[in-house]
């Protein structure tokens, strides 16, 4: 049964592309960035996942010599993608609020249509 | 260690920390000239460390003295030091000019603000051109961008909100797809030293995630580099932002991308990988061949003078794309030596356009119109920067298309047609100027066109006037004297090239 061997790819790459279908497809924008952070946090699952030592444990406390643990790089990295992604999320929804203060909708369709107008 | 040998890290950290020193400062006054004396500081870091570089030194430096490969390790040689002098220089340049533009369109109390999001922008930037680890540019890429926002976002136009967002969305999804990328890379070879992938990346290469994540860098890369057909984002986003933000990010926030593109897939992929680097030119010429094209066909239809400089980005960018997809010496040259001069001649044209809005407080074509009866000398600096734009002979940007040409030549009969279709956008381009150049100079001033706009400061006018005649003696300077940054260009394409064999 490989493809269970490879779960958490799946998982990766379905999240990923639920997140990327939301981005392109939805026209609410707060739901678009929904989807932007569902998309980033596919990736985080990926780094994660390589990560992974089977029985591993955290390289913090109690280790002995043939202690096994899992490979702290990626999560360390991941913590920092984390923290890029929060930000873009925060930057995006306050871009939101502007943009629904300029133009009373946060629906694309709405403003486009305002744009047009104009 | 005396100071020199801590330039690659100077060059960053100085904008970084200057940054959060910018908001404290009270009036816009103080801000921004926090923010010029950063600029200035990075601008002469990088030309200490072009002195350096320029007889084919390469900087390393060991952050907090972790060697690498462990450790993070920034590297500057000649193609980084391009890169550099590029953006502190569009750094320096669209500050000094842009104090009253600011003025115009930025509330003052918002303006410490902006200018710390800028030094954030410069930063991350500058970072991205110092780094050697993938994942390193990956982070400074975020800052960047995510400071590009908020200075895009200050356009005082409601449409830059939209424009916005639409970059983010965009920006973010280049840079996600980079790092899944970069993950793939590092479950392969368990390094994210560039160096050191370049050397273990042989051992897997041709492997399935190693292929896979060359298709996602280059996808993300050219995403954030707005290469066709990926740029969508990008003439809202320039057009909409403060004159200001279009001056420093279109001379070179691309460009840093097409930079990243060419050290990864050169260094990496093309080094180890077989036929990689037959298909990345198949995969990319043809998309810069149709941006060449179609970027001008669409500059030749805009309305405003702005949206029209963004236009010709796309096609521009597509010049620099096909240099380096020929993956010759002579063609990475030309392709360098573009950004080079592109970032002259389009830092110049929005330059120009921030001189417009000063007089008549928008592009529009409709309120431009006879521009040259009353500011002559602003649209002669627009026809000088206007043929770099084209690549008449005696600009910069003849040089970097003769070269383009000369690399094109090397190829044989496809070659040829590269060349005409290099000669055909050339001969929109120069529709699209004299467009330009028509109304500044032949059409009449609209009735009342001049109304309603605000006085600019004598300082802020001198200012602007001496930048805006620097920028058009550069372009002029380095048409006819091309030496230094050619030669700069050579030696990294020799460099990047060196890595092919």
């Amino acid at each position: 049964m490989a493809w269970v061997d490879y779960f958490h790819y799946w998982v990766f790459a379905i999240l990923l592309m639920i997140g990327f279908f939301g981005v392109i497809a939805k026209r609410n924008l707060v739901k678009k960035l929904v989807g932007l952070s569902i998309f980033q946090s596919a990736v985080f699952l990926l780094y994660i996942t390589m990560g992974k030592v089977e029985g591993g444990t955290a390289p913090i406390y109690g280790i002995t010599d043939n202690t096994v643990f899992s490979n702290p790089l990626p999560q360390v990295l991941i913590l920092t993608a984390i923290v890029v992604g929060i930000s873009t999320t925060a930057l995006g929804l306050s871009i939101v609020v502007r943009i629904k203060e300029a133009y009373g909708s946060i629906e694309e369709d709405v403003i486009h249509e305002k744009d047009r107008v104009e | 260690m005396n100071l020199a040998d801590h330039l690659p890290v100077l060059q960053v950290i100085l904008p970084l920390l200057s940054a959060p020193f910018c908001i404290l400062m009270r009036g816009h006054m103080l801000a921004w000239a926090v923010a010029v004396v950063a600029s200035a500081a990075a601008f002469a870091v990088s030309l200490q460390t072009f002195g350096i570089v320029a007889d084919g030194t390469t900087l390393t430096y060991a952050v907090g003295n972790w060697q690498a490969p462990y450790g993070i390790a920034l590297e500057v040689d000649a193609f980084s030091a391009i890169m550099t002098l590029i953006i502190s220089g569009a750094s320096l340049v669209a500050l000094l000019a842009g104090l009253g533009s600011a003025r115009q369109q930025l509330p003052e109390e918002k303006q410490p603000l902006f200018f710390s999001a800028w030094l954030l922008a410069l930063a991350g930037l500058l970072g991205i051109s110092v780094a050697a680890d993938a994942f390193n540019i990956f982070v400074f890429m975020e800052i960047s961008s995510l400071a590009s926002y908020v200075i895009i976002a200050a356009g005082p136009h409601r449409k830059a909100l939209g424009a916005v967002f639409k970059y983010l969305a965009m920006g973010t999804i280049g840079a996600t797809f980079y790092l899944i990328g970069v993950g793939l890379i590092y479950m392969m070879t368990g390094t994210l030293n560039l160096d050191d992938i370049a050397l273990r990346i042989a051992d897997v290469a041709d492997k399935r995630p190693v292929l896979v994540a060359a298709g996602f860098i280059t996808i993300g890369l050219a995403l954030k580099a707005a290469v066709f057909p990926l740029h969508v984002w990008m003439p809202g986003a320039y057009n909409y932002a403060p004159h200001i933000v279009s001056t420093f990010l279109a001379a070179c926030a691309t460009k840093v991308s097409l930079y990243v593109l060419f050290r990864f897939d050169f260094l990496v992929f093309q080094a180890n990988l077989s036929e990689h680097g037959y298909h990345f030119s198949h995969f990319l010429m043809p998309l810069a061949l149709i941006a060449v094209v179609f970027g001008a066909i669409v500059a030749t239809m805009a309305k405003d003078l702005k949206r029209l400089l963004a236009w010709s980005s796309v096609s521009q960018i597509g010049y620099i794309v096909v240099g380096a997809c020929f993956t010759t010496e002579a063609g990475l040259a030309s392709a360098i030596m573009h950004m080079f001069n592109h970032a002259l001649a389009k830092g110049g044209g929005f330059l120009i356009a921030m001189g417009a809005a000063l007089y008549y407080t928008t592009t529009r074509f409709s309120n431009l119109a006879g521009l040259g009866k009353e500011h002559p000398w602003l649209a002669a600096a627009f026809v000088v920067i206007g043929c770099s734009l084209i690549g008449v002979p005696g600009t910069a940007g003849f040089i970097s298309k003769w070269m383009l040409i000369n690399a094109a030549l090397e190829q044989g009969a496809t070659g040829v047609l590269i060349i005409a279709v290099i000669v055909f956008s050339s001969l929109l381009a120069v529709v699209y100027v004299w467009k330009v150049v028509e109304l500044f100079y032949f059409a009449e001033r609209p009735e009342g066109g001049s109304s309603g706009v605000m006085e600019v400061r004598k300082p802020e006018m001198v200012l602007f006037t001496a930048m805006v005649a620097l920028v058009v003696a550069a372009n002029i300077w380095f048409g006819i004297m091309p030496g230094e940054p050619m030669a700069l260009a050579m030696q990294a394409a020799a460099l990047l090239t060196g890595g092919a064999q």
